[in-house]
């Protein structure tokens, strides 16, 4: 549901709510799951993405958002010349996601190092984004709550363990994704709480040898 | 935030408290913020809104499409000013903060970029002549707010889910509910202010020359300020709309989910694949968007890959 600075915000900078502040989000959150600024990008436009994306600066604004820009800094608008200065390398391709996807969705294939994933997401209007895939995993994530993603073994117990450890930090679910690649194998947690989440929890989390990464995004003002 | 506009009246209604608080409450309940940090975050917002439109109207500077730009300023210098004055600074001041927008300029998407000038450009223009203080400006935002989360969840805000009826249909609710209750107006009456506003939004299509948020988006965001004081008007002196607001937005939802997709951003459709828009777009270095929109006018059928939000 729509919060208050959703519909009187975001401040950002023009265009297009969705094709330049989601865009920027969307840049965000592959840059949050990835731990840092990426060394590569490899961007996929899907739809109204790929077709109009040009004249709104999706582009500039998701390259921006790889970089750690927030919607309204001025420094989307020169965001390819700052990809150099940082290290980041991108490249743009069309792609299609089928019928079924939103029209303004893109994949995000993005590295640092040896760590590398990919999501999937859409700006679903007026600067709001939703993730769909994280590595192949279905996951609800839309970085407007502060945010714990989990990959684990898939055995029993764990999500009562980590429910536990957040009531016990007085943290309350507001939603919660589960997806695995196969019985017995591995699933990704996605878990959106009303509050910040504390690092002793995250470190705790870590501590867990059926976890395997983790990480936690906070959530945009 | 609340799910129709008869549960927020209720809400506000119960707690002996008027609409504004009641979405101060609300805010506050979801978020954990306090709610003079709200209002403090709405001055801010206001802010950045009177900047852009201050910004707008003291330049000349066109977009790089040359669409837009300079515009709001001829507007403020040359209008004959037909209904006086406030009349042609409204338009000018919607303009003003598009064609900021266009060239990647600082705005407030309320709620969304495309619609952003709708909302500054009816608050500042009558708050002077009105008299409302600051405080009164805030409490006008907070009804906006309210009006726009009940439409984001009921219908839609963004012209890819539902036209330009989703984004200036919904900004010139929020303005007209602000302007509403700001003149002393009951909660009944800001209700018919949405659906007075809406009902003459319903079915208008989001058909963005060259895919860019310029024409017809700036000045579509002058008439829905038009629009949106009309509203207020007539829901002040006490005329009834006799469909309640709830029932108005959901039809404006119904009808952007069956609106075809070619009217719905895609830029496939309507203004923006007439012979003069896709001469734009040519101009523009959009072929491929050409391309598709030429196919699409003679299959009968927009691009299938563009689906239902």
């Amino acid at each position: 549901m729509a919060r208050l600075f959703d519909i009187l915000g975001p401040t950002m900078v023009g265009p297009s709510s969705s094709h330049t502040a989601g865009a920027c989000r969307l840049g965000l959150l592959a840059r949050a799951i990835l731990g840092g600024t990426p060394e590569r990008a490899l961007i996929g436009l899907h739809g109204s993405f790929s077709m109009t994306g040009e004249g709104h600066g999706t582009k500039r604004a998701i390259v921006g958002g790889l970089l750690g820009f927030q919607p309204d800094d001025p420094r989307l608008r020169e965001s390819f010349a700052e990809a150099g200065e940082a290290g980041l390398e991108y490249e743009f391709e069309a792609i299609e996601l089928g019928e079924d996807a939103h029209p303004n969705s893109a994949r995000l294939e993005v590295e640092l190092g040896a760590e590398r994933t990919r999501i999937v997401g859409s700006s679903i209007g007026g600067g709001r984004v939703r993730l769909d895939r994280i590595d192949g995993f279905d996951v609800r994530v839309t970085g407007s709550l502060p945010t714990l993603v989990v990959l684990a073994d898939d055995v029993p117990g764990t999500i009562a363990l980590i429910t536990g450890m957040l009531a016990d930090n007085g943290l309350n679910l507001a939603t919660m994704q589960v997806d695995r690649t196969g019985r017995g194998e591995r699933a990704l947690m996605t878990i959106e709480a009303d509050h910040e989440i504390p690092e002793t929890l995250v470190a705790e989390l870590g501590e867990q040898d059926w976890v395997h990464w983790m990480r936690r995004i906070s959530a945009w003002a | 935030m609340f799910r129709s506009i008869a549960e927020w009246f209720e809400a506000a209604e119960g707690r002996g408290s008027s609409l504004p608080v009641a979405v101060l409450r609300a805010e506050e309940k979801e978020t954990g913020a306090a709610g003079d940090q709200i209002r403090e975050r709405i001055r801010e917002t206001l802010a950045v809104m009177r900047a852009a439109v201050d910004e707008g109207l003291g330049s000349s500077e066109e977009s790089p499409t040359g669409l837009t730009g300079g515009r709001a300023k001829r507007l403020a210098e040359g209008a004959p000013s037909l209904l006086g004055a406030a009349f042609s600074a409204m338009l000018s001041r919607a303009i003003a903060t598009l064609e900021v927008n266009a060239r990647m300029g600082l705005i407030v998407a309320a709620p969304t970029a495309g619609a952003a000038g709708v909302v500054p450009a009816v608050l500042f223009t009558l708050e002077g002549s009105r008299g409302w203080s600051p405080d009164e400006l805030v409490d006008g935002m907070l009804v906006a707010g309210g009006v726009g989360a009940v439409i984001a969840h009921r219908a839609s805000i963004a012209g890819a889910g539902g036209g330009c009826q989703a984004e200036t249909g919904s900004a010139a609710a929020m303005a007209a509910a602000a302007v509403t209750y700001l003149e002393g107006g009951t909660p009944e009456q800001v209700g018919q202010a949405v659906a007075f506003t809406l009902q003459g939004m319903l079915g208008l299509i989001c058909d963005p020359v060259a895919g860019l948020v310029e024409i017809p988006c700036a000045y579509r965001n002058a008439t829905a300020a038009v629009q949106a004081t009309a509203a207020a008007e007539l829901a002040l002196a006490g005329l009834e709309f006799p469909i309640p607001a709830d029932e108005v937005i959901d039809v404006m939802g119904e009808v952007g989910r069956k609106m075809d997709v070619r009217y719905r951003e895609t830029a496939l459709g309507g203004l923006a694949a007439t012979p003069a828009g896709q001469e734009i777009a040519r101009r523009a270095g959009m072929s491929e968007l050409v391309e598709l929109q030429r196919r699409g006018s003679t299959a009968g059928e927009g691009s299938a890959r563009f689906g239902p939000s």
